[in-house]
């Protein structure tokens, strides 16, 4: 619980609207998108402006209480569960684009603004927002920078850090900093803005950011490719890339993944093949059709059993939106669903999909695998049922198996989910042990207290991951 | 103290926990839901919040304290975020059972009793009282009740609006008139079908006008228009607010009235009383000897619209009006339930000399919501007030809805606005009579 000092302090910094402690407030903050953590913050605050922020921080740095930042709470790592209490800090009154500055191609946003709105904005101006996470509907710019979030057109365009060209940034102690700018270019110093994406909250508070636009692409084509072999979409992926296309999207999703997407969206994906592969390619109309027609060439010759151009944008976007879902369709199977995040280099695909395959059957558990194939970012995602507590451990051995191997492959932990605290157990693995210490001199030299976000990223000790509690 | 715990221990024993469990908390119906755009994205007033408050309360991680029965009370009920979750979550059905099990234990205090009461018992499933309903309403406001109301806070009945609310009021029909109306009325032309009316309580009272246009167009739609004598309100308001038992009695009265009629289809004009209609079988679930009845009479059940545009009515009937913008508002249980969208769509824009400009977030409801608009008025308001922002956007002299409560609701927006003059908001069913009979 906060002291009533404390307490009457924040409150006089955003007045008692913006401040909420009921335990209707605190319950409805207490989780996110991550199934089995949940966990009351002590209180809410909405903070209006980085000014409000500033004080909130220096406030809670001088009583030791922690600060858990949060856009939408759709993360999929518990970066939002307030495991260790204090206050969870919303942006949702910090929701403006700033600027859309058309000379400079740059966009400058607060951080409660939500993806698609942004999207949208830049779009109405001819310009271009490629990182487009599958939350983009709900999740705030706040939430991608600091998961780094990747998303759909991530193969060719890259993920959110290749399009912050600037943070405004409210440190722990409650000094305000800017990282970049609109320059094109800047290497003075040390390249902070970097340092921030992607780290979930626990250097400091995103108070504004200047992200860069391109030109929106002419055309687009959307391509279906099935296959009865998982192994034969894994190496078309490969072919693919391997023939110097780098197409802007390259999904894949197994069957039972199919299966639930079709029947939640109803947009004719089939549901009787083992593998499928939503290709799409955007530029101007000669460079698309010429490379839609290779690919369909490449998969045909890497034995898809049908290869299918969506006739109309209309056709194309429904089936992108449907792969959108594939996640939260997955969820109605059973009543929980764990999705995991390990991602290998992208020749790997095909050994990594079946290392899940023999590991879900080895743990006697049921996953389902989609994914960014193209840049090797798969998505095993295991449907359980949080009550069945034996069951839930054999998922606990299956997931680890998963991390290990695709470790082994030259991999990761997690490509766009960020660690948060469900995946901190597993960072050592990743970084190594002097490569954690690394990371933990820079969060303590900005954040001595600790009060940033803490639990995240950095384990206590290894423990299980699954917590649940009040 | 005992009714918390009573409470909780009801929520335990009655809430589905699989569909509790079913949220995976990925938050994609926040977007779509009105009150969690309307309060700055308050998480305890979106789909999502509510869910995890009933879940907490299961789980004994919160108490169903007041906080939580006013975030279930703020809901509208409008259901934008089923069609939305990818985990098909059944949001309704869950709010439905929680309210039920807060009005059951609750104790209120008199003037509260009394005037649900009257608007459950006394008013609703009895038309004939319904049909005086204007004397009603002076009985309510002379009898001291409404004064005591107020003083509760509980309904915060405003004078002021409820005045507005009167002005919007069609002109009822003389007790003579209603009381004409035949039962049975053969198709023009050919017969092509047989379809049973379900009439509704407001329909028929304040709007039988409307009820009554609807009954032309399906004749004119080669359909044979029969009228269940015995049958009754939906029952929709009480599953709404908390009162699911007397709910199930009136369903139970609907499905023999309509047993006895071997219509090939149930159809209203209502989206409000339609959404608990197709969902009788679900209310009568517990009930073994009534459950297949109820399926079979809820699959029967079609917006009048679904109907007019299967008979291939828009090729049949020339239907053209003067020049105006025209713009459709949705009737949230009539899209998101009966899943009815399209259809009163390319009805508008079939009438010939229109032009049908489509607002921004018509899909969003506009916060009448049954009783919504006296029991949170505020909300309500600050709701409709958007709404007319985005019919203003449109320029539309003429906004349509198919649905009673929406319909009153947005003519009371066209008085907030002081738009009288240039807008007005009429049903699909008396615009498309119109267009059919203009010449
Ligand atoms: C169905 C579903 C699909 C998803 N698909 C994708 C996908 O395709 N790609 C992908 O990358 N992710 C995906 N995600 C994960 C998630 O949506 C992203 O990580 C998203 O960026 C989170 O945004 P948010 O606004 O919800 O942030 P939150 O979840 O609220 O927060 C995320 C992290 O950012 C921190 N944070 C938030 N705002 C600030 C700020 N202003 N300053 C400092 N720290 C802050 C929080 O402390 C937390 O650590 C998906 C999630 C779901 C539920
Ligand atoms: S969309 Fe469905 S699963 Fe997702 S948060 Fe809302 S109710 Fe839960
Ligand atoms: S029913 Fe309507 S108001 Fe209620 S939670 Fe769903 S979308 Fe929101």
């Amino acid at each position: 619980m906060l002291n009533e000092r404390t307490k009457a302090k924040l409150v006089e910094v955003v007045g008692s609207a913006n401040f909420q402690d009921s335990s209707e407030a605190r319950l409805v903050y207490s989780y996110d998108a991550t199934p089995n953590f949940q966990s009351l913050p002590d209180a809410v605050i909405m903070p209006e402006n980085k000014e409000q922020v500033k004080r909130i921080l220096t406030i809670c740095n001088e009583d030791h209480v922690p600060i858990v930042p949060r856009g939408s709470g759709t993360n999929l790592s518990a970066g939002t569960c307030p495991t260790q209490g204090g206050i969870v800090l919303t942006f949702n009154r910090m929701n403006k684009i700033l600027e859309i500055d058309e000379e400079n191609l740059t966009a400058t946003v607060q951080p409660g603004v939500i993806t698609l709105d942004l999207i949208n904005a830049v779009e109405a101006k001819g310009l271009f927002y490629p990182p487009d996470p599958s939350s983009m509907k709900i999740s705030t710019i706040g939430g991608n920078i600091s998961e780094c979030s990747g998303g759909l057109r991530g193969l060719k365009y890259g993920v959110t850090k290749d399009y912050v060209l600037g943070l405004e940034v409210v440190l722990a102690n409650g000094d305000c900093i800017k990282t970049g700018g609109k320059l094109a270019k800047d290497v003075a110093g040390y390249d902070l803005t970097n340092l921030f994406v992607g780290s979930e909250g626990t250097l400091g508070v995103v108070t504004e950011a200047i992200l860069k636009l391109i030109p929106i692409p002419e055309t687009k084509q959307t391509l279906l490719a099935l296959f009865e072999d998982m192994d034969a979409a894994a190496k078309t992926v490969s072919a693919i890339i391997a023939h110097k296309i780098i197409p802007a999207t390259l999904e894949f999703l197994d069957q039972p993944t199919c299966e639930v997407v079709e029947d939640f969206a109803q947009v004719g994906l089939p549901t009787d093949v083992n593998a499928v592969l939503l290709i799409e390619q955007d530029g101007p109309p000669e460079v698309v059709s010429r490379d839609i027609e290779m690919i369909s060439r490449i998969c045909s010759e890497g034995n898809a059993v049908s290869v299918k151009v969506a006739a109309s944008q209309a056709e194309a976007e429904a089936l992108s939106t449907a792969r959108r879902s594939a996640l939260s369709a997955l969820a109605r199977m059973k009543p929980t669903t764990i999705l995991e995040d390990a991602t290998v280099p992208r020749s790997k695909i095909s050994e990594m999909v079946k290392a899940i395959n023999e590991i879900a059957v080895t743990y006697n558990v049921k996953i389902c695998t989609f994914g960014h194939a193209g840049d090797g970012n798969l998505h095993p995602t295991c449907l359980t049922d949080a009550r069945d507590k034996e069951e839930l451990h054999r998922v606990e051995q299956a997931f680890e198996a998963i991390f290990h191997k695709a470790f082994e492959l030259g991999g990761t932990i997690t490509g766009e989910h960020g660690v948060g605290e469900m995946k901190a157990p597993y960072l050592a693995l990743k970084m190594g042990g002097e490569g954690v210490a690394a990371m933990k001199a820079i969060k303590y030299a900005l954040d001595p207290q600790g009060i940033m976000n803490p639990g995240k990223i950095f384990a206590k000790d290894t423990r299980k991951r699954v917590v649940v509690r009040s | 103290m005992t009714t918390t715990k009573d409470i909780q221990q009801a929520f335990k024993e009655r809430l589905d926990y699989d569909e509790l469990m079913n949220c995976m908390r990925c938050g994609f119906c926040l977007p779509s839901c009105p009150t969690y755009g309307q309060t700055n994205q308050y998480e305890a007033a979106s789909p999502r919040g509510r869910i995890a408050l009933m879940k907490g309360v299961v789980d004994g991680l919160i108490e169903p304290d007041e906080s939580v029965e006013k975030q279930l009370n703020l809901c509208l009920g409008c259901r934008a975020c089923e069609p939305v979750c990818p985990s098909g979550v059944k949001y309704g059905h869950l709010l439905e059972e929680a309210r039920d099990i807060i009005q059951q234990k609750k104790r209120h205090k008199w003037p509260v009793k009394a005037l649900r009461h009257m608007v459950f018992e006394q008013l609703f499933p009895h038309k004939e009282r319904l049909k005086n309903v204007h004397s009603l309403l002076a009985f309510y406001q002379r009898s001291g009740l409404q004064k005591a109301v107020q003083k509760t806070n509980i309904l915060n009945v405003l004078p002021g609006n409820l005045a507005q609310m009167e002005k919007t009021l069609p002109p009822v029909l003389t007790k003579k008139e209603m009381k004409k109306r035949p039962f049975l009325f053969e198709a023009e032309g050919t017969r092509e079908r047989t379809v049973a009316f379900f009439t509704g309580c407001l329909m028929d009272t304040m709007f039988m006008e409307t009820n009554n246009a609807t009954i032309a167009l399906l004749q004119k739609a080669g359909c044979k228009v029969v009228i269940p004598e015995v049958q009754t309100c939906c029952g929709a308001l009480h599953a709404h607010g908390g009162e699911k038992d007397q709910a199930k009695k009136l369903a139970k009265q609907n499905i023999m009235a309509f047993e006895s009629i071997q219509a090939d289809d149930i159809v209203l004009n209502a989206g409000g009383c339609g959404a608990l209609l197709v969902e009788y079988d679900h209310l009568l679930k517990e009930e073994p000897e009534w459950k297949e009845r109820a399926a079979a009479f809820s699959a029967k059940v079609k917006d009048f619209s679904e109907i007019l545009l299967q008979q291939q009515f828009v090729e049949k009937q020339k239907l053209s009006l003067p020049s105006q913008i025209i713009t459709y508002q949705d009737s949230c249980h009539l899209r998101n339930v009966m899943k009815t969208s399209s259809a009163p769509r390319k009805l508008i824009q079939a009438i010939n000399g229109t032009v049908f400009n489509e607002m921004e977030n018509a899909d969003h409801c506009c916060g009448s919501a049954g009783i919504y608009n006296l029991t949170e008025q505020e909300m309500s308001m600050q709701i409709l007030d958007y709404k007319m922002e985005k019919v203003k956007e449109t320029h539309a002299h003429t906004i349509v809805t198919a649905n009673p409560g929406c319909l009153i609701q947005m003519k009371l927006g066209v008085v907030r606005e002081g738009v009288e003059e240039s807008v007005r908001a009429v049903h699909l069913a008396d615009l498309l009579l119109e267009a059919a009979e203009s010449k």
